[in-house]
């Protein structure tokens, strides 16, 4: 499959760059992914569809579209039923044990709810990030490299919370905590960082501020990113393709320009309603 | 002036009267309660009568305890401290036995059912033997004195803080766990960053707690011989002495109370 994908002759000057991980495109592909829930609910139906490396891929569509299974399958924190899931080449789908944490190892994650651990700090927050690299004594004893601590300021210092790394978690706010879990994607090293409502319980300022972090971070650090939104005008703005899911199938997949209102009233199934703009600038 | 009104009329035609549901479930829940008092009461013939007939022995009783015997403090402070020791050993290897107990029967972490639900129904038979029954096997076994008394508060103090902290962890938010597994943790990663700053307090205030319970529990398992202030307890009481008896007591009850006070600072501290 010839596949263009940007132009990344400068990678071992960017930083986060683990020269252990293969050089090359780093895709995702899915190959004729269904999900049916046991309760019989569609989560997905026959996707087929490759993410390229350095694409900021914006998943639209409804509640219950399966916008949710679709990025939790790829770092398989939701089983697929049938199909196959390649992440840099390797099946997730198959993978197990150790394989399969090496692959995660290389996905970084954010969660609508943030899930950091909030009576630890900051910093211990990112480390948390970095476990997959040590063995589990050094980590259960919290013995990590200089390295590591350095790691983590820098990955924090780039969603600017720098001076907040010794401070406790629950101390932030929502926009800070979810800025702090995105710089333990960026200490994981992580070259594919999947984000599932980052911004759906933020008010529209701090919204922008977390869209732009991942926006520049994919961009400077070339990392693939996958974001599920229900903000149409924000997809439009943040993404370079837009995949709109309804009842579970790629109904749309296109460029931001191709994202008509009409296009989405298609993904949707009916007109675009005022709250799902975000609305200023 | 008039719209309001005319819309809270509107309303009121679109929304008829809201009668609140009956309270009869309520009312039957007392008089099956009371009930079920009555007919304990008279089946065990446990009755107030022998509370008012027993009322002017109990007021002799305490009579003999007052004064105190203070001089009997000196002789008491060793053993005291002893059960103070024992209550501090048993408990806290009590806990540290609970913890991969609890990992182990918690549902959210749980390897298989076939781990979690026999972890739990160890747990639940070992929590259906009183503390001075573990005591008299443990005197049977390892002879009298201190030891069958700690170990007995081992036991008692495992079951306890197992059982709880279990069900703290299972309380927990998912959120980091699933965020750990995100980042490629495995298991035991996952339950040092995830689990256990989440549980961790939790589990220091049922340690705390249980401390409290077991240097009352040492206080009364020198009656079986396992050591502690519990044999001189036995004695005062056998002979008649309840001005030694009430010393006891009193001293027990200043030592709990500096516990209590200093595991509420700590609690405090943790949370």
């Amino acid at each position: 499959m010839a596949v263009l994908f940007p132009i990344t002759d400068n990678a071992e000057n960017l930083p986060f760059r683990n020269p252990l991980q293969k050089v090359g495109p780093f895709m995702i592909e899915f190959d004729k992914v269904s999900k049916v829930y046991p309760n019989g609910t569609v989560g997905l139906r026959n996707i087929n569809l490759t993410i390229n490396e350095g694409e900021l891929v914006v998943i639209v569509g409804l509640s219950g579209a399966g916008k949710s299974t679709f990025l939790r399958s790829i770092n398989r924190l939701t089983d697929i039923s049938t199909g196959e899931i390649r992440v840099n080449g390797n099946s997730v789908t198959h993978a197990s044990g150790s394989q399969l944490r090496h692959i995660r190892r290389d996905i970084g994650m954010i969660f609508q709810s943030f899930n950091l651990i909030k009576r630890s700090t900051v910093m211990r927050n990112v480390l948390s990030g970095r476990v997959g690299y040590h063995s589990t004594l050094r980590t259960m004893l919290g013995w990590f490299p200089k390295e590591d601590v350095d790691l983590s300021l820098d990955a924090l210092q780039r969603v600017n919370i720098r001076e907040k790394a010794y401070i406790r978690a629950d101390q932030l706010s929502g926009g800070q905590q979810q800025r702090v879990s995105i710089a333990r994607a960026l200490a994981q090293e992580a070259r594919v960082i999947l984000a599932d409502e980052p911004v759906a319980s933020l008010d529209p300022l701090t919204t922008r501020q977390v869209m732009d972090d991942l926006k520049r971070i994919n961009r400077d650090m070339n990392i693939t990113t996958v974001i599920n939104l229900h903000f149409i005008d924000l997809a439009r703005e943040y993404a370079t393709r837009i995949i709109g899911l309804r009842a579970g199938e790629v109904v749309f997949d296109g460029t931001p320009a191709e994202a008509t209102d009409e296009a989405f009233a298609e993904i949707y199934g009916r007109p675009v309603l005022q709250d799902e703009l975000l609305g200023g600038a | 002036m008039k719209t309001p009104v005319s819309t809270s009329a509107t309303l009121k035609a679109a929304a008829p009267d809201l009668i609140p549901p009956r309270k009869y479930k309520q009312y039957a829940g007392w008089l099956v309660l009371i009930a079920v008092l009555i007919a304990c009461s008279i089946r065990t013939e446990v009755t107030p009568y022998q509370l008012i007939t027993g009322l002017p022995q109990m007021g002799s009783l305490l009579r003999e305890m007052f004064p105190p015997d203070w001089s009997y403090l000196s002789t008491i402070w060793g053993p005291m401290m002893e059960t103070v020791q024992i209550a501090i050993l048993g408990t806290t290897l009590g806990g540290l036995l609970a913890i991969p107990v609890a990992l182990l029967c918690a549902s959210n972490l749980a390897i298989s059912r076939y781990v979690s639900l026999p972890a739990r129904m160890i747990l639940n038979l070992i929590r259906t033997i009183p503390d001075l029954l573990f005591a008299a096997i443990f005197v049977a076994v390892f002879g009298i004195g201190p030891f069958a008394g700690m170990l007995a508060l081992v036991f008692f103090s495992f079951g306890i803080i197992a059982k709880l902290t279990f069900e703290a962890i299972e309380a927990i938010d998912p959120g980091p766990l699933e965020a750990m597994t995100a980042v490629g943790a495995n298991r035991m990663q996952l339950i040092m960053f995830g689990v256990v700053p989440q549980a961790l307090p939790y589990f220091m205030s049922y340690l705390l707690y249980t401390f409290e319970v077991n240097v009352r529990a040492a206080a009364v398992l020198g009656l079986v011989g396992a050591g502690g202030i519990g044999l001189l307890l036995d004695r005062a009481l056998g002979l008649f002495r309840y001005d030694r008896a009430s010393v006891i007591i009193l001293l027990t009850l200043v030592i709990v109370l500096v516990i209590d006070y200093g595991s509420t600072i700590i609690r405090r501290k943790l949370l």
